[in-house]
């Protein structure tokens, strides 16, 4: 009898590597699941409320009802990814109980625990987790996490702070690469990561999974610039529904994300779009009111 | 020889590093301009509702076809044995057609149901390949032209050729093991020849 082996590091991480050059969604019901799916996103992202409307309504922004998430799921045949809060290891249980292809693990909803994430090695289901420099994004990992994305500031619609945190993570490994190694083991203990993860981050010369980037991404040329510097692929959430033509721009910016090299095809795709989100700028946001610093 | 790989969405650049390590001349296909002058094709893992739309939208479709119908090898990974096949069990993606295959997508269910296992693959023996599914698809239909090169233990095919073509459900390019890219340039340098042993 051949063993099969399910819920393995390979299998988590592997699931993220075919979602690479791609766009993932936010969506809040079925319809929206149907037209994202239909504008070619690698996955859908299941919500109550785009981070857009998650900031403007304020109060505690939990797990999203699982018969919502359930129905996006009987929608489309593409994987569908929900979030639950950060250390609420339990909305993780039921999103995991309901089958969903990747849990979210996000500072976009309202943290439960400001000490501890997710025991993620435990599930079956893999994670994604955000960051804002290195040091996160290897925590995260070391906790399980089998995809990273920078966390940007969502429902902005304002790219600075993903390409801010984008930079981070690669300006960190360009130095971590030209290190010398008598001085890993003081970085280690810097960045609050073990040795041997830093070791393995600098052989390969990039974070040692999946790395997309999220939070104010708005526009196909957003979509571009991330992957110039270096992304994997590309989150929009409320930049999709929260814009005049949806399923246009959605198309738009999944063909940005293959072509992010082609300024010709960049411009083509650009063209009649309708009204991006409004947007707020994340330097006009109150300090407290910040998603992305909610974890470390 | 030179192998193109497509790459407007998904894992095509761990198809590249393999073939980088086996000394192989390689290039990223996003438009049909750069199927010019390649002597085989790699499709890649991805999401096949995702390739298929690109591949329409950038004109890709039909010199892939051509590709086929010419006798160039061509190779799909995953979402890629999706796009090879005549018939799949949904409407969407628009498959390829090219090969004599009936594929179901999401075969296994969701991602929880990935699965990594030991494979005997027709070819390749003595030693089994660890081959990772990852909401995977299988054949379900087996043309008569089409060779079953590696099956699961209930008798789905998860590995097929057909003459200058071949498919496999899983990810060889999630390994360090390289014997099913060796076999593919072996195809690719000779359509006509030694892969297809018999099993």
């Amino acid at each position: 009898m051949v063993d099969v082996l399910t819920g393995t590091f390979t299998v988590k991480s592997g699931h993220a590597q075919m979602l690479k050059g791609g766009v993932i969604m936010d969506v809040v019901n079925a319809e929206q699941a149907m037209i994202a799916a239909e504008a070619g996103a690698v996955a859908v992202m299941a919500l109550e409320r785009v981070p857009a409307d998650i900031r403007a309504d304020g109060g505690v922004a939990r797990m999203t009802d699982p018969g919502i998430i359930q129905n996006i799921m009987d929608s489309v045949s593409i994987p569908v990814m929900a979030k639950c809060r950060i250390g609420h290891f339990v909305e993780a249980q039921v999103l995991e109980a309901i089958g969903i292809d990747y849990i979210d693990e996000s500072e976009v909803l309202t943290p439960a625990d400001e000490v501890h994430h997710v025991w993620k090695h435990d599930f079956q289901v893999p994670f994604v987790c955000g960051c804002r420099d290195l040091g996160e994004a290897l925590r995260r990992i070391s906790e399980g996490a089998a995809m990273i994305r920078t966390k940007g500031e969502a429902g902005t619609g304002d790219v600075v702070e993903a390409v801010r945190h984008m930079r981070a993570v690669q300006d960190a490994i360009r130095k971590l690469r030209n290190m010398p190694e008598d001085e890993l083991v003081v970085e280690a203990r810097n960045l609050g990561v073990s040795l041997e993860l830093l070791q393995e981050t600098r052989e390969q010369g990039r974070l040692p999974v999946v790395n997309f980037a999220a939070g104010g991404v708005a526009t196909p040329a957003d979509a571009a610039l991330m992957m110039q510097l270096g992304a994997d692929g590309v989150f929009v959430g409320s930049g999709i529904f929260k814009s005049g033509d949806p399923a246009q721009r959605g198309y738009a910016i999944v063909q940005a994300v293959t072509h992010y090299n082609d300024p010709k095809i960049l411009a083509d795709v650009s063209k009649d779009l309708g009204e991006p989100m409004v947007g707020i700028s994340a330097r006009s946001i109150p300090e407290e009111q910040l998603l992305a610093p909610r974890s470390i | 020889m030179k192998i193109g790989v497509l790459a407007v969405q998904g894992d095509f650049a761990e198809h590249i590093a393999i073939l980088r390590r086996l000394n192989v001349e390689c290039r990223e296909v996003r438009l049909p301009e750069q199927l010019e002058g390649i002597d085989g094709l790699i499709i890649p893992g991805g999401e096949s509702t995702t390739l298929s739309r690109l591949m329409s939208i950038y004109h890709l479709r039909e010199p892939v076809q051509a590709m086929a119908a010419q006798g160039k090898a061509v190779w799909g990974t995953c979402a890629g044995m999706i796009m090879l096949a005549h018939e799949i069990t949904e409407a969407d993606p628009i498959p390829l057609q090219v090969m004599d295959i009936g594929v179901r997508r999401n075969a296994f269910g969701r991602q929880i149901d990935s699965f990594e296992q030991d494979l005997d693959i027709a070819g390749l023996e003595p030693d089994p390949f660890h081959a990772i599914f990852i909401r995977a698809p299988v054949v379900i239909r087996v043309g008569q032209q089409v060779k079953t090169l590696a099956a699961l233990s209930n008798g789905q095919a998860v590995a097929v050729r057909q003459g200058n073509l071949m498919a496999t459900a899983f990810h060889p390019e999630l390994t360090d093991d390289t014997r099913l890219h060796r076999y593919f340039l072996d195809l690719a340098a000779d359509p006509a020849g030694p892969p297809g042993r018999e099993s």
